[in-house]
């Protein structure tokens, strides 16, 4: 439902969107080493699998966002992974467009950043400290920022767009509600898992060793 | 164990298969700005005709077309379903007590039938691509060095991931996992997706190993590069007429 098809939106909100994105992915490419690239791949693939399960929510399922953890694990590299993501979401299974892309980009992939900022010096005290507890409540926060926000934004671009999309607009902010339930609770779930089982990940500018010993025929 | 693919099955005629892929897309990015600029309601029928066309002469396969369009039909009947009732114009139904404005519905019409023609037509031009052949095209068409490598490198880990997450699947199925709503089956879940995260930085530190040791500087070779033949051009410049041929009739019987 975080997909604005094609046809939707207005010319200059269109072109705000490919603009804004483009600035952010040329930006965070500038910061991505060739050190990180696997790990951005390797993520980006991760929450594209994530995306395709379909999680039950009361009566329907729900689809995941995760970009309030992506947002997390990545940083400002969370916006080139969800274009890629993107991307080939809309060109092999028709969710979005190739001209709304950056739009669609902007609503996924801002929010992902908002949560970066807000959340993670508070998830990275919590990981000094092990409070199990406000681990669990980071991550939901995490979650909830990274659905809310793309619900906000898809709603803003339909109402820039024009006034008589506020109906429909408000319908989707609606829908929004069952999945921001359930990605918080899983969200949460997740970081507490994950720092339970490889803290590193988490933590913000820590050096990430690189292993070469490790290094199978099989990569 | 399915194994994963993004692309759906074609049965492409060879001179479509032959072709670079830098026209695919290309052609799909026209097809989607001529489909921006209609609003008149008879040339998107012919635009979405064309698409159609398009599927069927591009050896699609219905099942699986249909199982996409689908998908993303709930998210555009949301948008267009309040369209007749918030557009100011002329009244011309009412349901309990919302005049529906007879403009409104051919602006939903309008909508549907552009956001359709679209998606099938990218479907159709580009849907069936390999995706590596996409990442060929990106780096033709001069997408940066590093976001190309992104895209490629992506699109290889998302078939072993989706092989990884179906073995843990697997594995809670065979413990008597069922899937409901609660908070059970919504921590099983976090669980596994933080297992599939975890398994996946590992491996993708065991790449970042694997790459240096073998003297990786930061370029990847492209196996095969896109060339851009003579018929590339011809295709291209048919496809950009035809794709103008409902704008142009727009233009003239409806003079914008």
């Amino acid at each position: 439902m975080a997909h604005i098809p094609e046809g939707v939106l207005s010319a200059p909100v269109l072109i705000t969107g490919a603009l804004v994105t483009t600035a952010a992915v040329a930006y965070a490419i500038r910061k991505l080493d060739y050190e990180r690239l696997p790990q951005a791949a390797v993520l980006a693939a991760c929450f594209f699998v994530a995306s395709l399960v379909a999680v039950p929510a009361g009566p329907s399922s729900v689809h995941l966002l995760l970009n309030g953890l992506m947002g997390l694990m990545l940083g400002w590299l969370a916006v080139p992974a969800l274009l890629v993501a993107l991307l080939l979401q809309a060109v092999f299974f028709g969710f979005g467009g190739l001209l709304v892309l950056g739009v669609n980009c902007l609503n996924i992939a801002l929010p992902a950043l908002l949560s970066y900022y807000l959340v993670s010096p508070w998830l990275n005290k919590a990981l000094l400290a092990n409070n199990r507890r406000q681990l669990f409540m980071s991550g939901m926060v995490a979650g909830a920022i990274g659905v809310a926000g793309t619900g906000a934004l898809v709603c803003l671009a339909l109402v820039l767009t024009g006034p008589q999309y506020l109906a429909a607009g408000k319908i989707i902010l609606v829908t929004y509600l069952p999945l921001l339930v359930v990605e918080s609770l899983i969200t949460g779930a997740i970081v507490g898992f994950v720092a339970k089982v490889a803290p590193e990940l988490l933590q913000r500018q820590l050096p990430q060793p690189l292993v070469a010993e490790e290094s199978h025929a099989t990569n | 164990m399915t194994s994963f693919s993004l692309q759906h099955q074609a049965l492409e005629p060879s001179w479509f298969a032959a072709l670079d892929p830098r026209t695919r897309l290309l052609a799909a990015v026209f097809f989607t700005l001529s489909a921006l600029c209609l609003s008149a309601l008879w040339p998107l029928i012919a635009l979405l005709a064309l698409a159609l066309l398009l599927t069927i002469l591009l050896g699609c396969q219905w099942r699986l077309i249909i199982k996409r369009l689908l998908a993303f039909e709930g998210f555009m009947v949301l948008v267009v379903l309040f369209l007749p009732f918030t557009v100011a114009g002329k009244p011309w139904f009412a349901i309990a007590g919302m005049e529906a404005s007879y403009q409104g519905v051919i602006q939903a019409l309008v909508i549907l039938l552009r956001g359709n023609a679209v998606v099938l037509a990218l479907l159709a031009l580009v849907g069936s691509m390999e995706p590596v052949k996409l990442g060929y095209a990106l780096a033709g068409l001069g997408i940066p060095e590093k976001l190309v490598q992104l895209f490629m490198m992506t699109v290889r880990y998302i078939g072993v991931l989706f092989d990884e997450h179906q073995r843990l699947r697997t594995a809670m199925k065979a413990r008597a996992f069922v899937a409901g709503s609660n908070w059970h089956t919504w921590r099983s879940y976090g669980h596994l997706l933080g297992m599939l995260l975890v398994r996946s930085m590992e491996r993708a530190q065991r790449i970042s190993g694997a790459m240096r040791c073998r003297g990786f500087n930061g370029k990847f070779h492209l196996l095969t590069p896109v060339k851009w033949h003579r018929r590339d051009t011809a295709v291209l410049t048919l496809a950009v007429l035809l794709f103008l041929l409902p704008l142009e009739w727009q233009w003239w019987q409806y003079g914008f």
